[in-house]
């Protein structure tokens, strides 16, 4: 309970500080739309050229963009850590967080939220809606459930990874640029696994699973019956990651000595 | 001059000092190149060549966009808009050089450097990797060396001109950062120009950004005719000439309002 009211006061105050500034939001809501439109123009310009990306058409493609969006918009909004090296462990940030009653991990979360950023869910579910309409997919009414449950998964996933990630600050303090790599790794997710040699396939599904953000959860939705499987294996591996990544932070919390005298 | 040769030394220099930084880059680049790979060997399935490009020379042109991005990107539109911000402008304007000029200089320095410590080795690396179609023909790396110098002036001139808007707006971040979206999409980098529909294709000739990436990639391919790379380089050197004049111009307006801050 104490949880949920700490994340709801965060949240106001996060919301009037940025309403404040209402032209900033506009320009940075138009910067994130570019961005989404300069891999949507991809796709289209590149299908304008070819019918079929391994047995999948153009739509499916679209769609499979369309879902990632929103995971990862989740994502993006509240699991800002790539900047947890320089931002925390260097500047002795961690120090002030550990000192206060509420697991730290929950406040750099909180302390760095970045709302706007799940507007690119919404351009998403747009993208989704649009493809999917054109496929004529079939929606069941638990099909919404479905694809709440799978989005957290992917959500978890990415957080797991990245939050894995950045508790590499507590046992090295130097400067490495790790994560900007894992953003662009991230982006195969986006693709059919399927167009991928076989290593690499296998680490998108089960080393750095993002795989499980993209293509396999949406693989459901458009009724690709025999990745049904991995679709369904989406919650789990985002549960699985999730903890190793808790439990790495909390071993790594606690070999913390504060960067300072 | 010797003053410019030097803002180019020292820049190379600094780059130096943090060299370990960038292995590591040269590593998210290749990841970038074989995303595109894999998209591409799956775009071209069973068809031989689109728009008159074979997969290979495709492969070719993604690798060395990539890689000849690493020579001409730069940060100076960030650092000008920066030290526009913080005041610190005032006193590279007292300094006796031209202070674009010297940013343009100090962009050569780190392109100069990463050249040598990135693209060169980057290239080896990926040529390893994926398969690459790299002439043995002279003129044609002739061709890409000038090419590329340009790209780099009109890339260059365009963070220029980025770098100074920032200071008639309020919310400057948003403005570079939609600024590189329009590159990575318009320049050809992620997508060569002929594959857009004709439309596009149209508009584009009138815009600068094909200068920055498709043209050296489509010479170094060898996917243009002699007279397309003729064309090409007339392109990119009519816009470096045209580009100069609105940079002047909005210098000179963004000068006199910044006395009137500083009094």
């Amino acid at each position: 309970m104490f949880y949920i009211s700490i994340f709801f006061q965060y949240m106001s105050q996060y919301l009037k500080t940025k309403l404040q500034y209402r032209a900033d939001l506009l320009v940075e809501f138009l910067s994130d739309l570019m961005f989404q439109a300069v891999n949507l123009i991809f796709i289209l310009v590149v299908f304008g050229h070819t019918q079929m990306l391994h047995g999948w058409t153009r739509d499916e493609i679209i769609f499979i963009y369309g879902f990632f969006l929103v995971p990862f918009s989740v994502f993006a909004s509240f699991f800002n850590i790539w900047d947890f090296n320089e931002r925390y462990i260097v500047r002795g940030e961690m120090d002030r967080v550990l000192t206060r009653p509420v697991h730290s991990l929950f406040q750099i979360i909180l302390e760095r939220m970045e709302l706007e950023s799940l507007l690119g869910g919404v351009t998403g579910l747009i993208i989704m809606a649009y493809a999917g309409s054109r496929l004529h997919l079939a929606f069941h009414w638990y099909d919404v459930f479905i694809f709440i449950l799978f989005v957290l998964g992917g959500t978890l996933v990415y957080a797991g990874i990245f939050i894995s990630l950045a508790t590499i600050s507590f046992w090295s303090d130097a400067r490495s640029s790790i994560m900007p790599m894992m953003y662009n790794i991230g982006n195969y997710g986006r693709y059919p696994v399927d167009i991928y040699n076989r290593v690499i396939r296998y680490i998108l599904t089960w080393v750095l699973p993002f795989a499980f953000v993209g293509v396999y959860p949406s693989a459901y939705f458009l009724g690709k019956k025999e990745w049904y499987v991995y679709s369904f294996l989406t919650p789990v591996m985002g549960i699985v990651f999730f903890m190793i990544a808790i439990f790495l932070w909390n071993a790594g919390v606690k070999r913390y000595r504060g960067a300072g005298n | 001059m010797a003053k410019y040769i030097e803002m180019i030394r020292i820049r190379f220099l600094m780059m130096l000092a943090y060299r370990t930084n960038y292995y590591s880059g040269i590593l998210i680049y290749s990841i970038n190149i074989g995303a595109y790979y894999f998209l591409w060997s799956a775009i071209y399935g069973g068809q031989s060549s689109i728009q008159g490009m074979s997969a290979t020379q495709m492969t070719t042109y993604v690798a060395v966009a990539w890689m000849a991005r690493a020579f001409y990107f730069n940060n100076i539109d960030r650092e000008i808009a920066m030290e526009i911000k913080e005041g610190k402008v005032a006193i590279e304007l007292i300094r006796p050089y031209s202070y674009l000029g010297m940013k343009m200089m100090q962009g050569l320095g780190e392109g100069i450097f990463r050249l040598f410590f990135f693209s060169v080795p980057g290239m080896v690396i990926v040529g390893l990797i994926f398969p690459l179609q790299l002439t043995t023909n002279l003129h044609t790396w002739g061709y890409f060396a000038i090419s590329t110098l340009l790209s780099f002036m009109i890339n260059s001139q365009l963070n220029l001109l980025a770098g100074v808007l920032t200071f008639f707006t309020l919310n400057g971040e948003g403005l570079l950062r939609a600024k590189r979206f329009v590159i990575d999409l318009l320049s050809g980098l992620i997508l060569p120009i002929s594959f857009y529909p004709e439309w596009a294709q149209q508009l584009m000739k009138y815009l600068p950004f094909q200068g920055i990436s498709y043209i050296p990639s489509m010479i170094f391919t060898e996917s243009f005719t002699n007279d397309e790379i003729l064309q090409g380089l007339l392109f990119q050197a009519v816009w470096v000439i045209i580009l100069v004049i609105p940079i002047q111009f909005l210098w000179r307006i963004a000068k006199r309002k910044l006395v009137i801050q500083g009094g």
